[in-house]
């Protein structure tokens, strides 16, 4: 292996993920025009990017934050999206057990969707590239595209009439994350209840009807499973 | 609150959700990754129930964007937003892609908006 940072594993992991880019960059866009319609700011809309940097939750946020939803609801809401990524951290941490401490904090922080899919996929197949180069490769280059995609999602948001309906995009992300999670039975009930129950509690106080809704399609899921089994 | 003031609480209120979020979101990523060798995996019974977030979250995200039940069967699905759900829906199902999705959903809802139902 050469001696940079910039080597053959970082780039593989560079090219492996530049066609997720086409799926990455308008959902980063759709987060900027929901930065603005939520009412936030360049500084806002980045900020969150960088410290959140997490898109499904960042976009169910700021639609709570833009209806005055209470910062309890807000945060609970977030947190339960992003509960998923205890399953990734948990299947790619044997992979980074000979790293050290701070090198894993890193790596931790640019875990996502896409980078844990794609470096799990590779340290099967291919064991002998540096772990840590690839991942960081792919992980990083998603960062950044995000970032961008963010800033110019902000300016466009800013710029384009009401009345074209941009933040409609928001649910279309949505969706197309949502049809490839329903791979089964129980996770299709999960979905349908999920999404059933929500619509019937859009008129919960305190914006808990996303909350009630994915809980009640969590449960669901759960008993499907276990009628099924 | 009133609209002067509402400019002004808005930032730190976005501040405060946003920082909140992060320290939460960072936890949930460093978790295994930092405890591995003292913890072996998910436990089981918390395993089973995070299987089912992802499709329960995303439909309780996504459909009451696209359906607002109105007072009569013909006003809940005469409705642009759910005609340009349903297309991108059987998009996302046949390509499985992202931009193909919102390209078509927003084609769709631009369509009905500005000719069908104009």
């Amino acid at each position: 292996m050469g001696g940079g940072v910039f080597d053959e594993d970082l780039l593989a992991g560079v090219r492996d993920v530049s066609p997720l880019m086409l799926g990455v960059a308008p959902f980063a866009l759709v987060a900027g025009i929901a930065a603005v319609d939520a009412g936030l700011g360049l500084a806002e809309a980045v900020g969150m990017s960088v410290i959140v940097f997490a898109g499904a939750s960042q976009l169910a946020a700021l639609e709570l934050l833009g209806e005055n939803a209470p910062l309890a609801v807000v945060v609970g809401t977030a947190a339960v999206i992003n509960l998923r990524m205890l399953m990734y951290s948990a299947s790619i941490a044997p992979h980074f057990a000979d790293y050290g401490r701070r090198l894993r904090a890193g790596l931790a922080y640019l875990l996502t969707d896409q980078a844990y899919a794609l470096s799990v996929a590779e340290f099967d197949e291919n064991p002998d590239r540096s772990r840590w180069r690839y991942y960081l490769g792919a992980a990083a280059s998603l960062w950044i595209v995000w970032q961008i995609g963010t800033v110019v999602g902000v300016v466009l948001g800013a710029g384009v009439p009401d009345a074209w309906g941009l933040t409609f995009a928001v649910p279309l992300v949505f969706l197309a994350l949502l049809v490839p999670a329903m791979k089964d039975r129980p996770t299709t009930v999960a979905g349908v209840a999920g999404g059933a129950v929500a619509v019937v509690a859009a008129g919960l106080p305190l914006n808990l009807g996303l909350l009630v809704g994915a809980l009640c399609g969590v449960a669901a899921g759960l008993v499907t499973e276990v009628r099924v089994s | 609150m009133s609209s002067g003031l509402g400019a002004l609480a808005a930032s730190p209120r976005a501040w405060v959700a946003i920082a909140v979020i992060g320290v939460i979101t960072y936890g949930i990523r460093l978790s295994f990754i930092h405890l591995f060798g003292r913890i072996d995996g998910v436990p089981t019974r918390l395993q089973r129930p995070l299987r089912y977030v992802p499709p329960a979250v995303l439909a309780a995200l996504v459909l009451p964007d696209l359906v607002t039940l109105g007072p009569s069967v013909t006003a809940t699905f005469l409705d642009e937003r759910l005609i340009a759900g349903a297309v991108a829906g059987a998009v996302a199902w046949r390509t499985e892609n992202v931009f193909a999705t919102i390209a078509t959903g927003m084609g769709t809802l631009w369509v009905f908006r500005f000719v069908v139902f104009a």
